[in-house]
């Protein structure tokens, strides 16, 4: 009666076969692929994939034809154990702390002593970080620094055109994190982005810390037009005409700027460090 | 004959021939839903083999060298090891980038397959009880799961991951009273920090995956102690479970799906480029381009940073500053909100005092189905919110516009779906009142054409003629 079956059961032996098949072949030009051709990844992929399509189409077809489909069923016990079964767990396991709960002062001192121990466990993990004491509190910028690019050349009034922003560390330091300023010439007179600040802008030139106040990206993108500073990474905006102060975006601060002076030479330097922690925002940052 | 010879002397020295036969024939339901954790299993198991690989080759350090490998464009810059080490697997090691694309997309899909998975169990009830503990386990699997793709992602130290960790970096020391500590333990320092490569690598390939290996077996072994949940239906009760046996047809289908898994991967890994690390060069810490976005998992919590507005608490000389609301809170409150989320719903339903073995439909619990969808509808604009740069630019108009109408979707989208879905549930629930029977008006019955043209009532099979 089941000459369909016998030949429904062939088909699939057939196809199934060719699933291997394929896997054995590609698997070959894997091996082609490695040896002769020195590795491809295109190559390597595609052959992977389908040595091991093959492969997949061939079990799925075994699951689908050869094998027996059922439906089965299986009951479902009920989970919980009985009742005498939990009151004996819980008499066997109180007969092995029973001698704890039963005395009071026993489990408190027992308490103490893995206290203790777990902190003192935790000592080792001072190890992990230096303490962050001040580092957060100062950069390199210092009196004097020399104000470099990113290729440590020296930055003079010269170097910027009226709209032009660079990228500048102190000298010695190129490429610290936390020092990182762009440097923006907004005109050719004196500066001032905010009172207090009549000579942190000599020659038009005002810096601001790189490191964006929200969650410290480097602020690159100058749009020179509005004279705003953006920040890609969550585009928020500081205004530079005044003191960068943030216009949109979830910045809350505005970003620090560089006290900035003009030496003999006409190059430029700071007048001393930031005056307030640069970078994004921590709990201690106002003290 | 050779099978039970083997059949006995396991069996004489481990006496589990009882135990595992029980194991052989436990039943699985059969719905297209159930495969999505498997996948999920399937992805682990192709991330360890291709990562066990990738380490081989990987230098997790931070000691600058001049490259003088293979790749032109890059050759004298000088990088870290570790992002020397990744250009080495992917230029000059035989099958090493294929390796690593094929990790890396493993890893996209794995998150989402546990989404995937997870949103399938909280529509279909299936975390009520007795599975309130696999659901927490599982929830922990997911926290896991974006812990590791962040770190692996991170280890490159390439010019888009630096500026994620340093994002991250910014997180962590907005946390109140112990973040500036916190991150200077994690970093080794001040940002970059010259440990956090190694230990993030010792994070991802021990670690996190031991844990997941760990929670996978507790979650396996759970399930098969519970047995699986069914959709309601013929001959389908709480009392029982209907399907294929584990052995062999289950077995057979489950390995051709792993087959398939790692076929999809594969193929991705070599036809379809990913994170090429090349590109965006080593990491310089005063350089970031726009149109930087993480791996799509972390995708919400970008957006998220990138649409709080210009919030923070400033008081007595402290501050809790924006970055810990939209980095920390939010995230926070999600994974609580997902782990409690059993014993929320039973509060209200009352409905933990007996098992549930009998999945929903998710048109009979439209307040569920309509909160899920809206959460859904929340985490997709912050997602969207992730990448308002590349829309802004793409659709030509300010970021900032885009930025205030997400702002605004984040609250309206949510609600709408919410309602929208609900109002659909009850349609839909409307029209097929019982869950499990086949949709028929009454009376009508059901109908087989035979080979010959025939019809026949499904009460009297058909004959093969």
């Amino acid at each position: 009666m089941s000459t369909d079956e016998d030949v429904q059961e062939q088909k699939a032996t057939n196809r199934i076969a060719i699933g291997f098949g394929i896997t054995a072949l590609a698997s070959l030009g894997l091996a082609v692929t490695y040896f002769v051709l020195g590795g491809q990844e295109q190559l390597e992929g595609s052959l992977l994939a389908i040595a091991l399509g093959g492969l997949g189409y061939g079990f799925v077809q075994v699951a689908k034809y050869l094998l027996p489909q059922g439906p089965y069923v299986e009951e479902r016990e009920a989970l919980p154990s009985s009742e005498e079964d939990q009151a004996a767990f819980a008499a066997d396991f109180e007969r092995g702390e029973g001698w704890l709960s039963r005395r009071g002062f026993l489990l408190k001192m027992l308490g103490l002593a893995a206290g203790a121990l777990g902190i003192a466990a935790l000592f080792p993990i001072r190890s992990l970080g230096p303490s962050p004491g001040k580092s957060l509190f100062r950069t390199k910028w210092r009196r004097g620094s020399l104000v470099v690019d990113e290729q440590g050349e020296p930055v003079g009034i010269h170097t910027l055109d009226v709209g032009g922003a660079l990228t500048v560390f102190p000298q010695g330091h190129v490429d610290v994190e936390d020092s990182q300023t762009i440097l923006i010439r907004l005109s050719h007179e004196a500066v001032v982005t905010k009172p207090g600040r009549e000579l942190w802008g000599p020659e038009g030139y005002v810096g601001y810390s790189k490191v964006c106040t929200h969650a410290g990206c480097p602020v690159g993108l100058y749009q020179q037009q509005f004279k705003k500073l953006l920040c890609p990474c969550h585009q928020s905006t500081f205004s530079v005409p005044d003191g960068a102060e943030p216009v949109f975006g979830p910045a809350t601060r505005s970003l620090p700027q560089l006290p900035l002076m003009v030496d003999d030479n006409g190059m430029l330097r700071s007048r001393s460090d930031y005056t307030e922690p640069v970078g994004p925002g921590f709990w201690d940052r106002d003290t | 004959m050779i099978v039970k010879r083997l059949v006995r002397w396991f069996d004489e020295r481990l006496g589990a021939a009882r135990f595992v036969r029980t194991a052989l024939n436990k039943v699985f339901p059969d719905h297209w839903s159930f495969m999505l954790g498997e996948l999920a299993l399937y992805c682990f198991i192709i991330l360890i083999l291709t990562g066990v690989y990738l380490t081989f080759f990987f230098t997790p350090g931070t000691k600058e060298v001049v490259y003088n490998g293979s790749y032109t464009p890059l050759k004298g810059v000088t990088m870290s090891q570790a992002y020397e080490s990744v250009l080495r697997i992917s230029f000059d090691v035989r099958a090493g980038l294929v390796m690593r694309q094929i990790h890396h997309w493993t890893a996209l899909i794995f998150v989402g397959a546990i989404i995937a998975h997870l949103m399938r169990i909280f529509f279909t009830g299936a975390f009520r009880r007795p599975r309130e503990l696999n659901w927490m386990i599982g929830v922990t699997l997911l926290i896991l799961a974006i812990a590791n793709g962040f770190t692996g992602y991170s280890l490159p130290d390439d010019q888009l991951s630096g500026t994620g960790l340093r994002i991250a970096y910014s997180v962590v020391i907005s946390v109140p009273v112990v973040g500036v500590w916190t991150a200077f333990l994690i970093f080794g320092g001040e940002f970059p920090g010259n440990e956090v490569l190694t230990r993030f690598f010792v994070i991802h390939i021990l670690i996190v995956p031991a844990a997941i290996a760990v929670l996978l077996a507790a979650h396996l072994a759970i399930l098969v102690r519970q047995k699986h949940t069914q959709f309601a239906g013929r001959g389908r009760r709480e009392g029982n479970v209907v399907g294929a046996r584990l052995w062999p047809t289950f077995t057979a289908k489950t390995i051709g799906l792993f087959f398939f898994v790692f076929a999809a991967c594969a193929a991705l890994g070599g036809l379809a480029q990913i994170n090429p690390v090349w590109i965006w060069g080593p990491f310089q810490p005063a350089a970031v381009s726009a149109g930087s976005q993480p791996d799509w998992y972390v995708g919400w919590l970008e957006g998220s940073l990138r649409l709080f507005p210009a919030w923070e608490i400033r008081a007595f000389g402290h501050e809790i500053p924006n970055p810990f609301f939209s980095g920390v809170l939010l995230p926070g409150i999600t994974f609580m909100l997902l782990y409690a989320w059993p014993v929320l719903e039973s509060r209200f339903t009352k409905e933990n005092r007996e098992e549930h073995h009998v999945l929903d439909r998710p048109r009979d619990r439209p307040v569920r189905t309509a909160i899920g969808v809206a959460a859904l509808a929340f985490y997709a604009v912050l997602f969207i919110a992730g990448g308002n740069d590349v829309l802004a630019s793409r659709f030509s108009v300010s970021v900032n516009l885009i930025t205030n109408i997400l702002r605004v979707a984040l609250f309206v989208v949510p609600i709408v779906a919410g309602l929208l879905t609900f109002r659909v549930c009850k349609e839909l629930a409307a029209r097929s009142p019982t869950a499990g029977e086949p949709e028929q008006p009454p009376g009508a019955e059901l109908v087989v054409r035979t080979r010959k043209g025939g019809y026949v009532d499904v009460d009297e099979p058909a004959k093969t003629p």
